[in-house]
């Protein structure tokens, strides 16, 4: 019986011959992450082992994103203890506030994750490195805690649901949020609970690897444990001046087993809105009859704070101007990609129309600072979970879109596709 | 331990981390803190309302979103002794099964316990018994490897054995 990319890649990290759905196993780790509010806890984990070192300074990576720069004094305290680890365990891969960025946007473009790894991170959207053909998933502080410990994972290996993305995109707005928004509303928040999303068909050819992070990223809000693409040309070039270790590239063997296919047409699909409160409450934005007004747009996070998100988006904002009502936010990924911002004259773009550039942080998505909304407060977000009391009060609302119905929202005041603001 | 015994306290489908502990207390990754915030959009200031030892039921996926063990930690600081529910997103599954926290899947009793029914359950055999209703079920139970790590009480204790 043939094995799926994510069998292969579990069973050669588990020193086994093949693997099948099921199965629990013990795997090693090439990477092992964590963030500012689980990197805490996994340290006072750690702690309780009898062992002082990690089990290899370079594949335990530590960033402070989600409470930085510390937006309090208590974040501040969890912020010190990361660093302080991070300094006494001398880990390569630490990175403070100045060079560091949104970890599922950092890690890719530093060349720290590649093709055919096994990583974990204590955070639930580590399944993002699936997009360069990684097996990469979520898990606790203690996961995180143990394998700093021993290099090693215990798992169960997942079932495969087949992602057949065919055709090309007719509608110039589609993108990789698009289309990972239209499967979480078909198949549900938990229509791929514990199995893995593997994206395969002619269509992916179309999709940037920018787009692919960000339906990797996606894949546990369908409850999977991890999405995975093919590596193919656009996957090389992309690692190409980054990834600098020796890979090995996983392919599914043809009579691989799956446990549900899933047909996507790239030249049917629209632009699609999450709305309140679960990402699967999708509806295409040409369908939204009655207007949503907004009082926040954001534009970022590790779903869409890369590169390209923030192309799409000041070319729809340029020479126009935000509604006098609306605040938009806009937050890069990383440093890189700020920078970048710069030279393009993006972040002029943003300004000029009456927004804010922000430092990378993760912020505003989890309700933690730097745009929080007010009781009855709705904004449009490229962020990941609409779920309820996300971005602030607990009476407010987030429509989950891409940067470029964020972007045509915030200067008409209410959801709009950019259709509208051309 | 194995056995429990206390009131349930229904919860609905998709209960998301955020509910179970919002981000904006994760800064404090106290228990006292977890404890306090636990579920308070859900029910009502219910770290207070619920006794030691009582039981949380839950509908589908529960536990779904964020990777935070502080929401397996928030429900076990506040009292909880044991979920139980249809199913359980993944990584709050062995986030449980990693702080200690006993979880039981178990749909066909979830739908026919209601609020406040007194329950008992042996995690071990896998046994659900609604005293309330007077009805036993079977429900799922643990493969070997992670009986062996509830054995321990934590992941972490599993693993002591094997650092050098």
């Amino acid at each position: 019986m043939g094995m799926t990319m994510t069998e292969k890649i579990l069973a050669a990290h588990a020193g086994l011959e093949s693997v099948k759905p099921g199965d629990l196993i013990n795997a090693k780790t090439d990477i092992v992450l964590s963030n500012d509010i689980t990197g805490p806890v996994a340290i006072r984990e750690f702690r309780k082992l009898e062992t002082e070192k990690v089990f290899d300074k370079d594949k335990v990576v530590m960033v402070p994103d989600h409470f930085a720069p510390n937006k309090d004094i208590q974040s501040a305290q969890q912020c010190k203890e990361l660093r302080e680890f991070a300094m006494e365990q001398n880990l390569t891969h630490y990175f403070e506030v100045g060079r560091m960025g949104v970890e599922h946007c950092l890690l890719p473009e530093q060349g720290i994750v590649g093709p055919g790894q096994l990583i974990i991170g204590a955070d639930s959207h580590t399944c993002t490195y699936g997009a360069l053909g990684a097996f990469s998933t979520g898990v606790g502080s203690t996961d995180v805690a143990a394998a700093m410990a021993t290099g090693e994972i215990w798992l169960r290996v997942p079932e495969s649901i087949k992602v057949i993305v065919k055709n090309k995109p007719k509608d110039p707005w589609v993108s990789g949020k698009d289309v990972i928004l239209y499967l979480i509303g078909k198949i549900g928040v938990d229509g791929a609970r514990y199995q893995a999303l593997e994206f395969t068909g002619d269509g992916l050819q179309y999709i940037t690897m920018d787009g692919r992070q960000t339906i990797a990223n996606m894949a546990i809000e369908a409850g999977a444990k991890n999405g995975i693409f093919p590596v193919d040309e656009l996957t090389k070039a992309y690692i190409k001046d980054r990834f600098k270790e020796d890979y090995t590239v996983y392919e599914s063997d043809s009579d691989a087993v799956y446990s549900m296919e899933v047909e996507i047409d790239l030249a049917d699909l629209t632009p699609q809105v999450a709305f309140p409160h679960l990402p699967s409450n999708t509806k295409s934005v040409y369908d939204i009859k009655e207007d949503i007004v907004i009082d926040q747009s954001v534009i970022g996070s590790c779903t869409n704070g890369r590169f390209e998100d923030m192309e799409i988006a000041a070319n729809i904002l340029k020479g126009k101007k935000v509604a006098p009502h609306v605040r938009l936010i806009v937050i890069p990924g990383t440093q890189e990609i700020y920078k970048e911002c710069i030279n393009k004259g993006i972040v002029d773009i943003v300004i000029d129309a009456g927004g804010v550039f922000s430092t990378p942080t993760c912020g505003p998505c989890l309700g933690g600072y730097m745009g929080i909304l007010a009781k009855g407060e709705r904004a449009v977000s490229t962020t990941n979970r609409n779920f309820v009391g996300r971005m602030g009060h607990v009476e407010s609302e987030v429509y989950l879109a891409s940067p470029a119905i964020a972007a045509a929202s915030a200067i008409t005041g209410k959801i709009s596709s950019p259709e509208e603001v051309k | 331990m194995t056995n429990y015994q206390g009131k349930a306290w229904k919860v609905g489908n998709d209960v998301d981390t955020d509910l179970i502990i919002a981000a904006k207390y994760l800064n404090d990754a106290s228990d006292e803190n977890m404890r306090e915030h636990c579920l308070e959009n859900v029910i009502e200031d219910f770290a207070n309302v619920i006794s030691p030892g009582d039981i949380l039921v839950a509908g589908k996926n529960f536990g779904c979103g964020s990777s935070r063990e502080h929401a397996p930690i928030a429900i076990k600081a506040a009292g909880i002794s044991v979920v139980v529910a249809k199913s359980f997103a993944r990584i709050f599954y062995r986030n449980s099964i990693n702080i200690g926290l006993p979880i039981v899947t178990a749909p066909e009793a979830v739908d026919e316990i209601d609020h406040g029914d007194e329950l008992k359950i042996d995690v071990d055999t896998g046994e659900l018994v609604n005293v309330t209703k007077g009805k036993t079920y079977k429900t799922e139970v643990f493969p070997e490897f992670i009986k062996e790590i509830i054995a321990k009480g934590n992941l972490l204790n599993y693993v002591k054995g094997q650092v050098k």
